[in-house]
C-alpha cells in the first residue's frame, strides 16, 4: 500500500500517474469474521477502522449493497460542527470535532476538513439570549462559541440581507469558530482505505437479505454473495436501520425522512463561512468550487425514495432567498436527496440490541456526516468490549422507555421536527 | 407533489394537508398504567419500506382527519377514507 506523500505525488506525476495502486482491495467475502459491519458509509467504514486500529480485532468486514459512500455519507451537505447543549451530547460531538481535526494525518488522505466556522444567526432578541445560554454551556464544556453582534456579523458575511426590506433581520449570531466544512467523499474513500490497510475486508455489491439465528443469537447474515457467519454483526445502515433490525424481529423508535440538499452554479467567493439561518431551516455554504451548497426541512412524511419532492424545492429557495438575495440570479445546478433515520428525540441510537450478537448505530437524523468519527470510534468500542463507550453512553433504546429522552430542541416525540 | 383525494373536497395538492404520522398504534386506554405499552404507543413505529397507514389533516380544506394508505417507496395513494375512532391500518 503506497503512503501518499508529497514525494510519492512527484514521483507518480513524474511516471505520467500510471503507477498508483488502487486505494483498496476488491476483497471477496470470506466464510466467516470475527465481526461483521453492515454499510459501507462513513460509519460503517469509520467503525471497522477503529476496531481493527483501536481494538486489535483482525478479521473485519464491512458489506455494502451498493458502492462505498454511496448513500447518506455522498448525500449531505457536509457541514462539521459541535454546538450541542445537552448532556450526553456536548462532550460526543466534541470528541468528534478533536477527531476530525486529525483526521487526515490520521489517515493519511485529504479529507479537506476546513475550519471556515459557523454563524447561527439570530432574528429576535428572545433567540439572541437563547444563543447566548447555548454559548455558555458549550463554553463550560470546552467547545468554542462566541456571541457575535450584527455588526461583527455583517464584518464577517456581508453578502447576507442587512438592508432595511429584510425579511428576517439579523440581530448576530453565535459563531463556532472550530466548524467547518469537509469533503464528504475522501472521508468515506479515506476511512476505507486505511481500514483496508488494517486487514478490513470491504466488500461491496453485496446486500444483506437475512440475519442468521442460532438458539436466537445472531451468528452471521445471509447475502447476495451467500452466507456470511460472524462473532458479531453490526449494523451502521442508518436510513434503513428499521428494514435491518426488523430482520432481527425488533421494532424501533425511528421514522425514515427524506432530506434534501441543493447546490447553485458556481460563483465566484461570496461566502467564507458556514452559516445556519435562524428564522427558518436552512444552511448554507460555497463550496471550494464556489457553487451554495444548502439544505432546509424534511419533504415531512415517511419516505424512502431517494428522490425529493417539489413544495420543499420551493420552501428552501424562499428561505435562501430570504436571507441572500443574490440567489436569485443563479440557477440550480444540482438537487440530491437522501433518507434518514429520524428518532423520535433527534439522537442517535449506539448500542447492544436486545439480540445477542448484534449491534445497532442509527438514528442520525440532520447529523449524520459530522459524528462520523466519533460514531465509529463509539460503535466499535461497544462492539469489542459489549458496553457503551462512556460518550455514547446515552445513546441507549432505553432511554425512551425510561422517559429520557436527548431531545436537544425541546420538540417532543414527532420525528420530523427534529 | 402528492395529490390526495380527500373524501369530502376532491382530489387536492399535498401542500393543503398536513402529515400526522403513523395511524397504525391505537391510543391506549388513558387509565392503563403500563409504561411498556405508552411507550410503544408514543415512541415506536413499524416504519414500513412499503405501504403505511398514516394520518393527514385537509389544514388549509375541509380540516378533517383522514386517513390515508400509501405506499412510502413509490408514494402511490392506495385509499384515502375519514379518520373515525377506533381505527387501525
Amino acid at each position: 500500500m503506497t503512503r501518499y506523500s508529497a514525494l510519492s505525488l512527484i514521483r507518480n506525476a513524474l511516471a505520467g500517474n500510471r503507477g498508483w495502486p488502487r486505494a483498496w482491495r476488491d476483497a471477496q467475502p470470506r466464510a466467516e469474521y470475527d465481526v461483521v459491519i453492515v454499510g459501507g458509509g462513513g460509519h460503517g467504514l469509520a467503525s471497522a477502522y477503529y476496531l481493527a486500529r483501536e481494538h486489535g480485532v483482525s478479521k473485519v468486514a464491512v458489506l455494502e449493497k451498493g458502492y462505498v459512500g454511496g448513500g447518506n455519507t455522498g448525500r449531505n451537505t457536509t457541514i462539521v460542527r459541535s454546538n450541542y447543549m445537552i448532556d450526553g451530547n456536548t462532550r460526543f460531538y466534541e470528541w468528534s470535532m478533536k477527531l476530525w481535526e486529525g483526521l487526515s494525518r490520521d489517515l493519511n488522505f485529504n479529507v479537506m476538513f476546513s475550519q471556515r466556522g459557523q454563524l447561527n444567526l439570530c432574528h429576535s432578541k428572545a433567540q439572541m439570549d437563547a444563543a447566548a445560554r447555548r454559548g455558555n454551556i458549550m463554553r463550560l464544556n470546552g467547545i468554542d462559541a462566541e456571541l457575535l453582534s450584527r455588526h461583527e456579523v455583517r464584518r464577517m458575511a456581508p453578502i447576507l440581507d442587512f438592508s432595511d426590506r429584510a425579511r428576517f433581520p439579523i440581530h448576530g449570531a453565535l459563531w463556532q469558530q472550530r466548524a467547518g466544512t469537509a469533503r464528504h467523499d475522501a472521508v468515506a474513500w479515506g476511512y476505507a482505505r486505511a481500514a483496508d490497510r488494517h486487514g478490513v475486508d470491504i466488500i461491496q455489491q453485496c446486500e444483506v437479505t437475512g440475519l442468521i439465528r442460532d438458539q436466537g443469537r445472531v451468528v452471521g447474515v445471509d447475502t447476495t454473495r451467500g452466507p456470511i457467519r460472524a462473532g458479531k454483526v453490526g449494523l451502521a445502515v442508518a436510513g434503513h436501520t428499521s428494514e435491518l433490525a426488523a430482520m432481527a424481529g425488533l421494532r424501533l423508535p425511528i421514522e425514515t425522512h427524506l432530506l434534501q440538499a441543493f447546490v447553485t452554479e458556481p460563483v465566484k467567493p461570496v461566502l467564507d463561512v458556514v452559516v445556519a439561518f435562524g428564522a427558518a431551516h436552512l444552511y448554507v455554504s460555497q463550496s471550494d468550487h464556489g457553487g451554495l451548497v444548502m439544505g432546509g426541512d424534511l419533504d415531512g412524511y415517511n419516505s424512502y425514495e431517494q428522490r425529493g419532492d417539489l413544495p420543499i424545492v420551493e420552501e428552501t429557495m424562499a428561505a435562501v432567498k430570504s436571507l441572500l438575495p443574490l440567489v436569485s440570479r443563479l440557477r440550480i445546478l444540482r438537487q440530491w436527496s437522501g433518507v434518514m433515520d429520524m428518532t423520535m428525540d433527534g439522537s442517535p441510537i449506539i448500542c447492544k440490541a436486545p439480540v445477542d450478537g448484534l449491534y445497532i448505530n442509527g438514528g442520525w437524523c440532520y447529523g449524520g456526516f459530522k459524528a462520523t468519527p466519533a460514531s465509529g470510534w463509539c460503535f466499535a468500542h461497544t462492539i469489542a468490549n459489549d458496553r457503551a463507550h462512556d460518550l455514547s453512553a446515552r445513546f441507549t433504546m432505553e432511554r425512551f422507555h425510561r422517559g429520557h429522552q436527548l431531545d436537544e430542541k425541546g420538540m417532543g416525540p414527532i420525528p420530523g421536527a427534529h | 407533489m402528492l395529490r390526495i383525494a380527500c373524501p369530502y373536497c376532491g382530489e387536492r395538492d399535498q401542500v393543503e394537508f398536513a402529515y400526522g404520522g403513523d395511524a397504525s398504534e391505537g391510543f391506549p386506554e388513558l387509565a392503563d398504567s403500563d409504561v411498556g405499552r405508552w411507550t410503544k404507543f408514543v415512541f415506536v413505529r413499524e416504519n414500513p419500506r412499503g405501504v403505511h397507514g398514516e394520518y393527514w389533516h385537509h389544514q388549509y380544506g375541509c380540516r378533517q382527519w383522514l386517513r390515508v394508505v400509501r405506499d412510502t417507496v413509490t408514494h402511490q395513494v392506495h385509499s384515502v377514507a375519514p379518520a373515525r375512532q377506533g381505527d387501525r391500518t
